[in-house]
């Protein structure tokens, strides 16, 4: 296989690397990351058990693999893109299947250790993949809408796979990331009209792929209080518990709506209505401008790259943890259906903790990169 | 490089169109939640409120009841009960063989606990047994360490000390049924094992009895568990009351009927305070409040004497000959008879076509009123009636109290009824007919009376012609201390005392001169002689053809067809303080069956002397037991 010609101006050792690293976006990163341990102490009511202990020790491993990745030599991940993906899609026709022989919503592989989600990694992998194909699409390409035609499937054939797990948030997630890394490849503002005026057409095909569940909550969401002991039951808790926090929260530890268990998945998808009723609107509000600034941070990154290949991963990792962040948030106040996305690094969970710190290893690792020049093609100068 | 910078100046100017994008959204979500955090706040605030804390009704203790010397009647005990939680037991199964071990479990109460369990949430305390002794608390508690999940749960249960002897009179509590619910919004009522009044003065002096209910607020969590009380707030325990009953003489008078039925009523004659008021036969008020058996129940209902009747109040009877009085007076009054003009009874006078026969087939001879009176010649009485007129009979009546109700605390009270010439018209669609106005000259025909009117009669005569009223209720108990009424004054009805004393006399002679009816009851030592007057009422026609074959004796005829037997009676004879009206239902002869009985409850409660002895107040003002 021809390689890609990656040139630096300086040398390149691993202190050099380090000294380059991001640390401020790390310090955001642990920040929030703090502020999610604290949360699952109030959770349980003020212990480190069940939840707190074992989310420092995911925590913990994750801050290992997001410097580690950092580290790794940007040309590693180009050369890696497509393979990486290809494994992810493997793996995900994989549950796909054991889900079908198990005659039940399969998303996940036992590895013993750790609950690998395949949809996780593909979340990566496809901007991994995207931003290599993109990375080699000259100036030329990028009008013919031929071009597109690749990456629509590499961002499809995933999401359909996804939505039938079913897991409408992770595929909405891959979807919504997948197009923005069009847009920002290139594609024509007008062109992307049209293919939201299609998706919104095709509408009524996806309601045939969604499951009952879905669909109740997609119609509890327009009407919440119709049904307040059934469906529209968490969406209405979570509202009363948000609203009752007021503007400075009832207290760490003194949520009432969330320690007498009115609130559901209080340590998972609903623990940012918990942190809104114990800290109160100043409390997320400050919250939020973390995220925002890792956020803005990574669009940062992104346009300082030297390398097209680090422009598009550093600015997909970016957008695809911003939108976590925000149907997250959007779904528990009641603006979006809940679609059942975790809250990045705050909410319980092994599995997108790591694919998160995976994701923010490799915007990091743009950051270190920065400088890096590479060749459009394998072997060519230019 | 044109084309690597194209690019980039491509994703820079896009970049920066995303990064702007998401600051928007970031204030987008920043704005919803102000919305909901600030600016409707206080709802929702209102909202997790009325999720997390519930109200609980704190149920007061009930008023107790007690007799005029502070003897309970009705109390409140302490019903300890076990109680289970699965959830803390773990294995309910096993918890159940340990309490077995300790305490007996009947097979069928373990089937219920176990399919409790099942429907109910893990943490629902579910009861095993009730109404535990005191020793299986102990053995119970002593093992408590070794038993999670078990526990004792103080109830509380209504008592009736004397049951039978007092239950026409305290009545029982049960369960609320539907109409009970439609009739108030008391909140008490839906509590599971609330307790009302259903009969007898628990029912009629529900109100103060029940008291005000307490109430908690307590934290809830989505499963409607407790979990802690954030304020209380005590209610008001129902007043005690105290009754004008003489336990001591209602348990004599139960005790001296016997296997008789009927009733007897024993007042006071100056403050018509009721001291005694039975109702034979009687029945165990207590199987009430623990939930009577289909069994006990059908048992009760379908007894020929009617022991769930309160006779003394809702037995409606012919008065016979104990209505003379009323005739007498009403004859006096009238002016149209003089006290000593004398008719000549040869055992029947005819009016028109129709004979009418005197008690004594072969008459009394000359017959002046306290002899008429003394010796109950019907042909007298129906000399006097017929010139007397049912009006003024009717008019007298109704002074007397009759044919209405006079309103005592007891609940199923009935009129009776006095005939009049409007009232026959109305009800019958006929004329009222002469010899009609002789049958109640004799106190029979559509005359009804209760025994409760019959005793106000009699203390009526007794104390001089004063309206006295009866009552049942003495004191009301709020908080310990008596509430204060206003004291009852009756007003003179207007009677001639001349008219009185010849009645009297002729009360006095039917018990103390030989030739009266009811001489062999009287009461021998002179301060305690009573006065009175028999009745003896036939509960079938007796055809005339049966006449002049010859009466059967009462004793011969079945038991339903004996003649209903009353004397009504005061004493002592100068300065009457108390009276008595007993009827025995289908006992034969008022001479012979009730005046005896009548006799000896004057005599008792002569010796017992409840009017002349303080109330004993100070047995009730003492706390309540807490339930």
């Amino acid at each position: 296989m021809a390689q890609f010609e990656v040139s630096s101006r300086q040398g390149f050792g691993v202190a050099e690397r380090l000294l380059r690293l991001d640390w401020f976006l790390v310090v955001l990163v642990c920040t929030v990351g703090a502020v999610g341990i604290g949360m699952l102490i109030s959770a349980s009511g003020g212990a480190t058990e069940p939840w707190a202990s074992r989310q420092m020790v995911w925590f913990g491993a994750g801050l290992l693999l997001m410097l580690g990745v950092s580290l790794i030599d940007i040309g590693f991940w180009l050369r890696a893109a497509y393979t990486i993906y290809v494994l992810a899609f493997a793996l995900l026709v994989g549950v796909e299947l054991l889900g079908a022989a198990g005659k039940g919503a399969q998303r996940w592989i036992d590895l013993g250790v750790i609950q690998l989600q395949p949809s996780e990694l593909m979340k990566i992998a496809l901007i991994l993949a995207l931003a290599r194909y993109f990375h080699g699409v000259p100036l030329e390409g990028i009008g013919r809408i031929r071009t597109y035609l690749l990456p629509l499937l590499m961002i499809v054939a995933p999401a359909a796979l996804i939505l039938r797990q079913p897991d409408l948030g992770t595929a909405l997630l891959l979807a919504l990331g997948g197009a923005i890394m069009l847009f920002l490849a290139g594609l024509k503002a007008w062109k992307i009209g049209v293919a939201v005026v299609l998706a919104l057409g095709s509408g009524p095909v996806v309601w045939q792929f969604l499951h009952e569940y879905q669909r109740a909550r997609i119609l509890t969401f327009f009407n919440p209080e119709a049904d307040p002991l059934g469906a529209g039951y968490h969406i209405l808790q979570s509202k009363i518990a948000l609203g009752s926090g007021g503007l400075f929260g009832k207290g760490y530890l003194q949520g009432t709506q969330s320690h007498l268990n009115f609130l559901p998945e209080k340590q998972t998808d609903f623990i940012f209505t918990m942190m809104a009723e114990e800290l109160g609107f100043f409390g997320v509000a400050g919250v939020l401008l973390l995220y925002l600034g890792i956020a803005t941070y990574g669009v940062v990154i992104s346009a300082r790259s030297n390398n097209h290949f680090g422009r598009l991963l550093g600015m997909g990792i970016t957008v695809t943890f911003f939108f976590h962040v925000f149907f997250n948030v959007a779904m528990v106040i009641g603006l979006i259906p809940i679609v059942g996305l975790p809250l990045p690094l705050i909410s319980y969970g092994g599995s997108a903790m790591l694919s998160l710190m995976l994701g923010l290893g490799l915007l990091l690792c743009v950051g270190v990169h920065r400088d890096v020049v590479i060749t459009r093609r394998p072997g060519s100068a230019g | 490089m044109r084309g690597e910078t194209g690019r980039a100046n491509i994703f820079t100017r896009r970049a920066i169109i995303v990064g702007g994008a998401q600051a928007l959204l970031t204030a987008g979500l920043a704005g919803r939640l102000y919305q909901l955090q600030v600016v409707d706040s206080e709802r929702y605030q209102v909202l997790a409120d009325e999720n997390r804390i519930n109200m609980q009704l704190l149920p007061p203790a009930r008023g107790r009841i007690f007799d005029r010397f502070g003897q309970v009647l009705a109390e409140n005990r302490l019903n300890y009960r076990l109680v289970v939680v699965p959830e803390a037991a773990m294995n309910l199964d096993k918890a159940l063989d340990e309490i077995a071990a300790l305490v007996p479990i009947e097979d069928h109460d373990r089937e219920r606990v176990l399919r409790e369990a099942r429907r109910k949430q893990r943490f629902v305390p579910i009861t095993v047994r009730e109404n535990l002794t005191w020793d299986e608390v102990s053995q119970i508690e002593v093992n408590a360490p070794d038993l999670p999940g078990v526990m004792i749960d103080v109830g509380s249960r209504r008592l009736y000390a004397f049951g039978r002897d007092t239950v026409h009179i305290v009545g029982y509590v049960g369960a609320v049924n539907e109409s009970d619910l439609e009739r108030t919004d008391d909140p008490l009522l839906t509590l599971p094992d609330f307790r009302i009044g259903k009969n007898g003065a628990e029912k009629v002096l529900e109100s103060s009895l029940r008291g005000e209910a307490g109430s908690r607020q307590v934290e809830v969590n989505a499963y409607g568990r407790v979990i802690r009380e954030l304020s209380r707030r005590t209610g008001r325990p129902g007043d005690d009351h105290m009754l004008t009953i003489d336990l001591g003489l209602q348990q004599y008078v139960a005790a001296r009927f016997g296997e008789e039925s009927g009733s007897a009523v024993v007042l006071d004659v100056h403050s018509g305070e009721i001291l005694a008021l039975a109702s034979m036969p009687n029945y165990d008020p207590n199987l009430f409040t623990s939930g009577i058996s289909q069994r006990q129940w059908r048992e009760l209902i379908g007894h020929p004497r009617f022991p769930l009747s309160n006779k003394s109040i809702a037995g409606q009877y012919s008065p016979g000959s104990t209505f003379k009085m009323i005739v007498a007076l009403a004859a006096l009054e009238s002016g149209e008879v003089s006290p000593y003009q004398r008719f000549y009874c040869d055992g029947s006078i005819k009016l028109g076509k129709r004979r009418f026969r005197c008690w004594r087939r072969y008459g009394h001879g000359h017959v002046a009123m306290v002899q008429g009176l003394m010796e109950s010649c019907d042909v007298y009485f129906y000399e006097v009636a017929k010139r007397v007129g049912i009006d003024r009979i009717a008019a007298m009546s109704e002074r007397f109290g009759f044919g209405r109700k006079l309103d005592i605390e007891l609940p199923g009270e009935k009129p009776g009824l006095v005939p009049t010439r409007e009232w026959k018209l109305a009800r019958i669609g006929e004329p009222w007919q002469g010899g009609e106005t002789l049958v109640v000259g004799i106190g029979q025909g559509y005359l009804l009376t209760t025994p409760l009117q019959l005793a106000v009669m009699v203390a009526r005569i007794a104390n001089g012609g004063i309206a006295v009223e009866p009552r049942l209720l003495a004191e009301v108990i709020r908080d310990g201390q008596p509430v204060p009424r206003e004291g009852e004054t009756f007003d003179p009805m207007g009677l001639s005392p001349a008219h009185l004393d010849i009645v009297r006399k002729g009360m006095n002679f039917v018990v103390n001169e030989p030739k009266g009816t009811a001489y062999r009851a009287r009461i021998e030592e002179p301060a305690l002689a009573m006065a009175g007057k028999t009745g003896s009422v036939q509960v079938r026609r007796i055809s005339e053809r049966e006449h002049r074959a010859g009466v059967i004796k009462n004793e011969d005829r079945p038991w339903k067809e004996r003649d209903h037997a009353l004397f009504v009676a005061y004493a002592p004879l100068e300065r009457p303080r108390y009276c008595v009206a007993v009827v025995v239902e289908h006992g034969g002869s008022g001479g012979t069956v009730a005046a005896p009985i009548a006799r000896d409850i004057l005599r008792e409660v002569q010796r017992r002397d409840p009017s002349g002895r303080a109330r004993n107040l100070e047995a009730l003002i003492r706390p309540h037991e807490t339930a």
